[in-house]
Formats: structure tokens, C-alpha cells, sequence
């Protein structure tokens, strides 16, 4: 009798029971890690982002005879991916700012759900204001300090030009203003921002004050970006946590990573 | 009279493709002269420097014919002359002539002096005034071959000059990247020599670039999906199309201005690498073994592969210095790939290019080969049957000084005064 109260109240059996009865269900916010799946793209006088590629090493053949095996490349910031603070200038003197160095318990927590997919459906550049920040906790309560927000707009329903959305004065995309961005941090001590586009910043992020807001403010702030992600239109607004481990890779900026969310049954 | 080519019908799918064989390739070192002037479309000759004897002398030798001097200089000489006989191979024990018959064959009697056992084109006959030409053949050796003087009605059609040229007409062609800008004025221009179809590898259909809307509208042209830095991608393009890439034209190439110090790290010299010399190995892996097997297909058999390369793959250019290198490997690869050809007869073009007129190159001062000058010059190289071509002032200025001597070149290129 002891034993079962024990195992009871061990929150990680009740958390493991939970996953095999389904009452917790995962889901997958990764997109595969595809050659031609698209990555940021910058002036050409400036260093590219390396696409993913992979070459053969051998498959059961004369270079090896019993086992399959590939090399591959990519850049830390192909796919979907993690932005540790050094990546942004703003970061760069922080401590634990790579990778290898930020606290494990960091990459498992509480992660909230903003919907702009309706907005971003009406407008490519749409943006993530306090306003729309204040009118979401009038419905779901106050954003948790530590936790995760997630800025929802079906952009990893698009395919192809469609994603980046590049014209000729740049790409379009949604993202977060200076101002919202400053708001999570300053007023919320949230822990990370996460998207379904290329990067935490809109497409014309490069416009605001400062440039790249998100970048800017998040990572000054030793807090962390999740971008290229998919699926949040399965995540719940709130109740839902993130395993979101990037590869411990030596001053490591980043990292291509599989996020799980753990999603209470029906709560999808 | 030249019998015109016909469009050659689908292929059928019960009947085998013919293997591919070669005329005999048992020369001399001495008449490796030949064929590098051939390479060219050059017609040489050994002359002997002897200012009181100036015998020419055929076929290549050590010592004069005339005076028995060893002082023979290659020169080039006119190729003028008289048929003055002609006899037709009708059976052969060489398989490849043997499936060819009848085969002309005749000697000409060159101003110059020497009589040359030669090819006939079908416009000739005995007693005409002809102009000889220079050519590779199947086995990349030189052979003669007579045109008539004045260019005939469908020259080019002519059964045995279309053996030793790469002409596009009837072909299908694919060019290995959209993006360069050069890609448009190349479909262009192999369209207008009477390529059956042109498809271009689009990389990144995720990314726009500007001459998309343009290279859609041309007649013949298809847009197909290749990347040549992701291996997946050539290989699906090989597996779907490579039966029916009758000339490959790699024109994939990353260039960006630098050499070694100024640039502080590796990055765009390995984006060099990826595409412009594992890029064609990629390229060479997935695509060269169909070609190759398909070298006698018929009028559209696969007959070359084509890599533009730049000028500056023979001597470094400091301020492209990373770029450089990168073509500097790209032409060794490319030699590897003309020997592991060899034994089809696809011929391997390279294509010498000086600065062109793109972003790469924006900074530097002119001359600079506009895209419509190298299309124009490759495309008369297919048919003409070439195998290096220098494209514009720059590149013709490399290949004079480096014929002369490298290492002068070497010096011109990276002295303190040249920097
Ligand atoms: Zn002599």
C-alpha cells in the first residue's frame, strides 16, 4: 500500500502513466530536415546559411558492406531551430549564452499559445502588438513568468515561394513589434519566443527600431528563440509544456532540434 | 548533296541502343600535336624552321621529310587544297566504320605543298577545290576531313562531319542552373541552332530570382528541379532525365570576390567547392554514365559535356583567389572526366570564360563577357566540334601567355606590380 501511494504521488510516474494511457499526448512541432526546405536568405556579400544536405557514406555495399550511414551539414540555424543568446549581438557578453552552457532545466517548461492566424491570413506582415498580448490574457489569463510564448499563424501551412515570401523589398512574413517583444520580457520574464516562420522577427523586422526586435531584445535579455516550427494550431492556448533540447554543441549559437509538446487529451 | 537530317522519331522501346564503338586511336606522341591543334579547330602543320629548306611536313614526324632537321616548329598553315582522289570504304574490320558505310575517304593535295589522306564531306568530288578542317573524332584524335569551299545547303547535316561536331540541332540540352544569368541567353541561343528541347536546373524554387518569368516563356525550355550542391537532387534529375540529356551544359557556378587573407575565413570558398567543382562531380556521378552509354543513339545520341569554366582555372587571379582555386579544381576534374569518357566518344568541352557581365564581376573594369557573347561562342563550338574554347579578350589573352609559358604568366598575374 505504501509502495502504490508513493508511486502516486511521484509526479514523473504520474507523468509517465499519463503519456502510456494517453492521457498526455505528444506532438511533434518539427519539420523535417529537408534540403530544400527554406532558410534565411541574406545579401550576397554576407555569409549564407548552409542548407541541409547529406551525402552517403555507404548502404550495405562496398564501402560498407552490413550498415547505412550519411553525413550530414547544415548550418546551427537550418530547420527548425533554437537561438541561444549569444547568436545576437545583444547577447554575446551574457553568461551561459550558448548551447552547451544554458541550464538544462531551461529547455523543459510551460508554453502559451497567441492565435494570429487569422490576422496573419488577412495580412503577411502581420504583427504581434500589447494590444493583442492584453486581449489575450483578458481570455486566458496572465502569461506565466518562465514560460514559453508562442506566436501562432499557420505560416508552416505554406510551401515553397510561398514561406519566405520574398519580393524585391524583402520577405514578408509575420512577427512581433518592438514594443510586444519588450512587453514579454520586461512585464512577463518570459523564457523564449517561438514561430512558424523563418525567424522569431517578422520578414520586415529589419525595418523596426531596432532591427530584428525580437532578436535583439529576446537574446539581450538571455532569453531563448524557437523558429521553423509546426503544428501549433494543435497546441491548447494555455496547459501545454515543451521538450525543446538543442544539440550540446561546444559555444554553439543555435542548433537544428526536435520540439515535442507534452498536450493534455483533448486538449489539442 | 548533303541528305537532310530528319528529326529522329520517339525512341523505340524494343530496340536495343546501339553500343558505342570507336575508329582506331593508335597515334603517335608526335601527332598529339594535331589533336590539341584540333581541340582548337586549329589547322597546323609541322614546318621546318630551316630558313634555306621551310619544308611542311605530313604526317607529323621527328626529323624533316625535306633536309632530315630535327627544328620543327607547329604552325598554323592554310588548309586549302585539291581533291585529287577519292575512294569509298564500303566494309571495314573497324566496328565503328563498319557501321558507317560507306564511308568517303580521299587525298587531298594541300597549296602548301603535302598531300593528306583525309574524311570527305558529301558535297566534295574529285578535282574540286577544298578547305580541309582540323577535328577530334570519336577517340579524341585528329582527323582531316574536306569541305567544299563555299558552305553548302545543310552543311552541317552531313553524316560524316556530324560525327566529329556536337551540333545542337535535333539534341536535347539540359543547362544546370537557372539562376546564373547567363542561363537565358544560352536556352536561347541552343533553341535557335535547333535544340529539340532545353531543360534548366532550378535550384531553390523557394527563392525568386529574375529571369524566371523569361526563361518560362521561351519555346522549348522546361524548368526542371536541380540543385548541384544536394547530391538527392542530381540523382533524381539523373534518374528522370538522364536518357535524354543529348549535351549537358554546366554552367552552375558560385563566385565571389577574394583570396585568402582578406577574407578571415572558409565559408564562401567552401560554397566555391560545392558548386563549382563537387558540383560537377555530382553532376559527372549521376549524369556521365547514361551519356556515356548513349554516345550512338542515333541523330540525338548524347555527344558532350560542356563545363564553363573560368579563365582563371589556369592561372590565379589574386582578387577572385578563393574563386580561382576553386575553378583551378574544377578544370583538373574536368580532365579526369574527359579521360573517363573517352571510351564513349561524348565529348568533354571546357569552356575558358573571362570576367562576364554579372554581380560577380560588377566592380571589375571592362572588358567583360556579356552573356550573349559566351552563348553565341559555345554554341558555334558544338558545332564546330571543339573541345576548348576561350571566350572573350580576357580568356584569349590567358591561353596565349599561358601557351607561351606559365610561369611568365604565373609572375604577370601575381607580381607586386600586377597587385
Ligand atoms: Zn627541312
Amino acid at each position: 500500500m505504501e509502495a502504490l501511494k508513493e508511486k502516486l504521488e511521484n509526479p514523473v510516474e504520474l507523468l509517465s502513466s499519463a503519456l502510456l494511457s494517453g492521457d498526455v499526448e505528444v506532438v511533434d512541432l518539427t519539420h523535417t530536415l529537408d534540403p530544400d526546405f527554406p532558410v534565411i536568405v541574406l545579401p550576397p556579400e554576407f555569409g549564407q546559411c548552409a542548407r541541409f544536405r547529406m551525402e552517403e557514406i555507404s548502404a550495405y555495399d562496398h564501402r560498407g558492406p552490413a550498415w547505412k550511414w550519411n553525413t550530414f551539414t547544415c548550418s546551427e540555424h537550418t530547420g527548425t531551430h533554437f537561438d541561444a543568446p549569444i547568436h545576437w549581438i545583444s547577447g554575446r557578453d551574457l553568461p551561459n549564452n550558448t548551447v552547451d552552457s544554458i541550464p538544462p532545466e531551461h529547455f523543459v517548461g510551460p508554453v502559451v499559445v497567441i492565435d494570429c492566424s487569422e490576422g496573419s491570413a488577412q495580412d503577411d506582415d502581420f504583427e504581434l502588438t500589447p494590444e493583442i498580448i492584453a486581449a489575450w490574457e483578458a481570455e486566458h489569463g496572465r502569461i506565466p513568468a518562465e514560460s514559453w510564448v508562442f506566436m501562432r499563424t499557420d505560416w508552416s501551412k505554406r510551401h515553397g515561394a510561398a514561406y519566405l515570401n520574398m519580393r524585391d523589398d524583402g520577405p514578408h512574413s509575420p512577427g512581433p513589434t518592438p514594443e510586444a517583444v519588450r512587453f514579454l520580457i520586461e512585464k512577463r520574464n518570459i523564457r523564449g519566443f517561438g514561430t512558424e516562420t523563418v525567424g522569431t522577427d517578422a520578414g520586415q523586422g529589419a525595418h523596426y527600431t531596432p532591427p530584428y526586435p525580437a532578436h535583439f531584445y529576446l537574446h539581450g535579455a538571455g532569453k531563448y528563440g524557437l523558429q521553423c516550427m509546426c503544428n501549433l494550431d494543435q497546441l491548447p492556448a494555455t496547459g501545454a509544456m515543451i521538450l525543446c533540447a538543442p544539440l550540446k554543441i561546444k559555444n554553439g549559437t543555435g542548433s537544428p532540434l526536435r520540439v515535442l509538446a507534452l498536450v493534455p487529451k483533448g486538449g489539442r | 548533296m548533303v541528305i537532310p537530317l530528319q528529326k529522329p522519331p520517339r525512341k523505340n522501346p524494343q530496340v536495343r541502343t546501339r553500343v558505342p564503338t570507336l575508329p582506331s586511336h593508335h597515334r603517335s606522341r608526335s601527332a598529339l600535336f594535331m589533336a590539341a591543334a584540333a581541340a582548337e579547330g586549329r589547322f597546323m602543320l609541322q614546318v621546318c624552321a630551316e630558313p634555306e629548306c621551310l619544308a611542311v611536313q605530313y604526317p607529323a614526324r621527328d626529323a624533316c621529310s625535306s633536309c632530315l632537321s630535327d627544328r620543327l616548329i607547329w604552325q598554323d598553315v592554310s588548309s586549302r587544297g585539291k581533291l585529287i582522289a577519292t575512294s569509298t570504304v564500303r566494309t571495314s574490320t573497324n566496328i565503328y566504320f563498319r557501321e558507317r558505310t560507306p564511308w568517303r575517304l580521299g587525298t587531298v593535295h594541300l597549296e602548301i605543298g603535302p598531300s593528306v589522306m583525309c574524311h570527305l564531306h558529301s558535297e566534295v568530288t574529285v578535282g574540286d577545290e577544298v578547305q580541309l578542317i582540323n577535328r577530334l573524332d570519336k577517340s579524341g584524335q585528329s582527323v582531316l576531313l574536306a569541305l567544299p569551299m563555299e558552305k553548302a545547303p545543310l552543311q552541317e547535316d552531313d553524316m560524316q562531319l556530324r560525327e566529329l561536331t556536337c551540333d545542337p540541332k535535333f539534341r536535347r540540352i539540359l543547362i544546370t542552373d537557372a539562376r546564373n544569368p547567363n542561363a537565358y541567353a544560352l536556352a536561347k541561343s541552343l533553341l535557335e541552332a535547333g535544340a529539340s528541347a532545353v531543360f534548366i536546373g532550378e535550384a531553390e524554387s523557394w527563392r525568386p530570382y529574375p529571369d524566371r518569368s523569361k526563361l518560362e516563356s521561351l519555346q522549348g525550355v522546361e524548368l526542371v528541379s536541380l540543385d548541384v550542391t544536394d547530391t538527392s537532387s542530381v540523382q533524381e534529375l539523373a534518374g528522370e532525365f538522364g536518357g535524354k540529356v543529348d549535351i549537358l551544359i554546366n554552367n552552375a557556378r558560385f563566385v565571389r570576390p577574394g583570396g585568402i587573407q582578406g577574407r578571415g575565413d572558409v565559408g564562401f570558398a567552401m560554397d566555391e567547392m560545392q558548386v563549382n567543382y563537387f558540383g560537377m562531380m555530382r553532376l559527372a556521378q549521376a549524369f556521365a554514365p547514361a551519356m556515356a552509354g548513349r554516345s550512338a543513339d542515333g541523330v540525338n545520341s548524347a555527344v558532350a559535356w560542356v563545363n564553363v569554366l573560368s579563365a582563371y582555372s589556369l592561372v590565379s587571379n589574386p582578387g577572385f583567389g578563393s574563386f580561382s582555386a576553386s575553378s583551378a579544381a574544377a578544370h583538373s576534374l574536368s580532365q579526369c572526366l574527359r579521360a573517363e569518357m573517352a571510351s564513349s566518344g561524348v565529348r568533354v568541352v571546357n569552356v575558358y570564360c573571362g570576367p562576364t557581365e554579372d554581380e560577380g564581376h560588377q566592380p571589375l573594369p571592362p572588358p567583360k563577357v556579356p552573356a550573349s557573347t559566351l552563348a553565341r561562342e559555345l554554341v558555334k563550338a558544338l558545332q564546330a566540334g571543339l573541345e576548348d574554347v576561350y571566350v572573350g579578350d580576357i580568356a584569349k589573352d590567358i591561353r596565349r601567355k599561358f601557351m607561351e609559358s606559365p610561369k611568365v604568366l604565373e609572375k604577370e598575374m601575381t607580381s607586386l606590380e600586377a597587385l
